[in-house]
């Protein structure tokens, strides 16, 4: 079998000969090309991305609405930071305990959350997530309050000093693309099919035997955990962790990058996190009024693009063929 | 026993405050099947608009009166510019342009009257105290409380005995056949949503003087009042009222007597009661079951 057939007859394989060839230079041209600030930005946009891609399993792949899942990122986040510095142990463990707190209250408000559907659902995810904002704030002695924690430092990975923006760069990207590789995987399995079918129809998923509400709590579980990575990796690049990450502004900011980048596709929300944040990273440097320009990428968004810009760009590419 | 009586004083004005948004959200919902993320912003609106119309006429019942009418022609070309469009996508489109129409009015406010915390004065002759029964309550609460349930009364009455009304609830219980009859729904909605803002913007002038006037306080309006309308029932008028009046005695009495839990009470008294009743208190489930 010559390589061009091999090619046509698996045309999954060429997506990966694409990727692996594609990867190296996607991944090294920011360490080549940038250095200090503007690496902390890519890497800044991987965490996000991360946080952006768990929200997509539920938002895009189950239909759940959730206006609250910077609790999980937020969750992540303080768990990290906590473990690492009141219990003087190694800042992995804490990485690891953030995960295991953001999957396990993921579990909780999940199971109440996933009752409901709609705006129940919705209404339900909002509250837990003040709840826990409110409670970053009011307890003190463990939080900080509205000044949050910090006094993480950065640790070593296999003699690797993650305190160098370049070993940081590369821990991140290895994260953002551990997620991708797992969210394909859920995706493709059988159980992503069955998810995809619980936020098409509800009712006929039930009706065929399936459990829809295991369905989608386990779901829910699996995104809050990635979710809880990505707040814990922000609690390495940033050192520090506030009740900000926990709040309705950022539980919003995540939801409008996977938005606009595209729900229900793989890479949409990873575009999505990347121009909010550049867009962002630009705009605040000129003006005072990022809020301003901020209200209009989400005005925009709904009445322009409302699929995201990789469901815009398929449709242009669709009408396209046709012509 | 005098903390007692003042603190069921506050709870009420607490409860009467957020009725005047919720009432407005609920209605919304009801009509045009719309979560106004941005209602919050049409109560910070008014406090602003109050705060110059008092400081250029000294009257703060001039700014009762003036206030709220820009708050309510906003809202209708909202409505009217976005809200309209969307009516047949998901709630997710919904959701989201008004989370973003929140940011832009957070945006223009802070450009025009600054972020600081400002506080309006009550009027004249209501900042003293009032001797009931041998306890002295703040004669402006009094007012405020007495005010309050004459609105309350006064949208009842709007709903329940006018034409106008009856058209609302037609829409609200069925939007399509109340078109199929000749109802001009379009126009309905409009009206609710600028009514709605423009009662948002009034509560937000009435509260100038107890809550303060700042950028920010939208959101710390639009939290409990979201609470309020999910407890109550999504699309009831009676719900939020209940629903307020519960939020506004857990959230004041929790705060006197139970300080250390008193942030999470109005959550565990949503969380507890829609696990009971999903679509709340008085809420008609949507699949009609």
């Amino acid at each position: 079998m010559t390589t061009a057939t091999f090619f046509t007859k698996w045309p999954a394989a060429r997506g990966f000969a694409f990727v692996a060839v594609l990867l190296p230079f996607v991944v090294l041209s920011p360490l080549a090309l940038l250095s200090g600030y503007g690496l902390d930005v890519i890497t800044e946009i991987m965490i996000f991305a991360i946080v952006a891609v768990s929200l997509n399993l539920i938002l895009g792949y189950g239909g759940m609405v959730s206006f609250g899942h910077a609790a999980f990122f937020g969750l992540g986040a303080y768990a990290t930071v906590l473990i690492s510095t009141r219990y003087d142990v190694s800042p992995w463990l804490g990485l690891a305990g953030g995960v295991a707190t953001a999957t396990v209250a993921a579990v909780v408000i999940g199971a109440f959350c996933v009752r409901l559907g709609g705006v129940g659902f919705f209404m339900m995810s909002l509250a837990f997530a003040q709840l826990l904002n409110s409670g970053a704030i009011k307890w003190r002695p463990l939080t900080g309050g509205s000044d949050g924690v910090g006094g993480l430092l950065r640790p070593d990975l296999f003699g690797f000093d993650l305190a160098d923006a370049d070993v940081m760069y590369l821990f991140t990207a290895a994260c953002l693309a551990g997620a991708l590789l797992f969210m394909r995987m859920v995706i493709a399995s059988p159980f992503g099919h069955v998810l995809v079918g619980t936020r098409e129809s509800s009712l006929r998923m039930q009706a065929i035997g399936y459990q829809t509400r295991h369905i989608r709590l386990a779901a829910f579980a699996l995104s809050g955990a990635i979710a809880g990575l990505s707040g814990g990796v922000y609690a390495f690049y940033n050192g520090f962790v506030s009740p900000d990450a926990l709040s309705f502004g950022t539980s919003g900011m995540i939801l409008l990058m996977v938005i606009l980048g595209g729900k229900g596709s793989l890479l949409g929300p990873v575009l999505g996190a990347g121009l909010f944040l550049s867009v962002k990273n630009v705009v605040s440097t000129h003006t005072s009024h990022w809020l301003l320009i901020v209200g209009c990428i989400f005005v925009a968004c709904v009445m322009v693009c409302p699929e995201g810009i990789l469901g815009f760009a398929k449709k242009l590419s669709r009408s396209g063929e046709r012509r | 026993m005098d903390l007692f009586l003042t603190q069921l004083l506050n709870g009420l004005v607490y409860g009467v405050l957020l009725f005047l948004v919720s009432a407005g959200l609920a209605l919304i919902f009801g009509l045009l099947g719309i979560v106004n993320l941005a209602h919050g912003s049409f109560f910070m609106l008014g406090g602003f608009v109050a705060l110059s119309v008092t400081a250029a006429t000294g009257s703060f019942w001039l700014a009762m009166l003036l206030a709220p009418i820009p708050v309510m022609a906003l809202a209708g070309l909202i409505e009217v510019a976005f809200l309209r469009r969307l009516y047949a996508r998901s709630q997710l489109d919904q959701v989201l342009l008004t989370f973003g129409l929140s940011f832009i009015l957070t945006d223009v406010t802070e450009t025009i009257w600054g972020k600081g915390l400002s506080s309006l004065q009550e009027p004249r002759g209501l900042r003293e105290g009032v001797e009931i029964l041998g306890n002295v309550f703040p004669a402006y609460r009094l007012a405020l409380l007495a005010f309050g349930f004459i609105c309350a009364f006064a949208i009842w009455l709007v709903l329940e005995r006018t034409r106008a009304g009856s058209m609302v609830r037609a829409g609200v219980d069925d939007a399509r056949t109340a078109m199929g009859i000749g109802l001009n729904v379009p126009a309905l909605r409009t009206a609710t949503f600028a009514i709605g803002g423009g009662l948002a913007a009034l509560a937000g002038v009435v509260a100038g003087p107890l809550l303060g006037v700042f950028s920010g306080i939208d959101v710390e309006v639009l939290i409990p009042a979201f609470i309020v309308v999910a407890i109550g029932g999504l699309g009831s008028l009676r719900g939020a009222l209940i629903g307020s009046l519960v939020i506004g005695f857990a959230d004041t009495l929790g705060k006197a007597y139970i300080p250390g839990v008193s942030m999470f009470l109005i959550y565990f008294a949503m969380i507890g009661i829609l696990l009971v009743r999903p679509h709340g208190l008085f809420g008609q489930d949507p699949s009609g079951g």
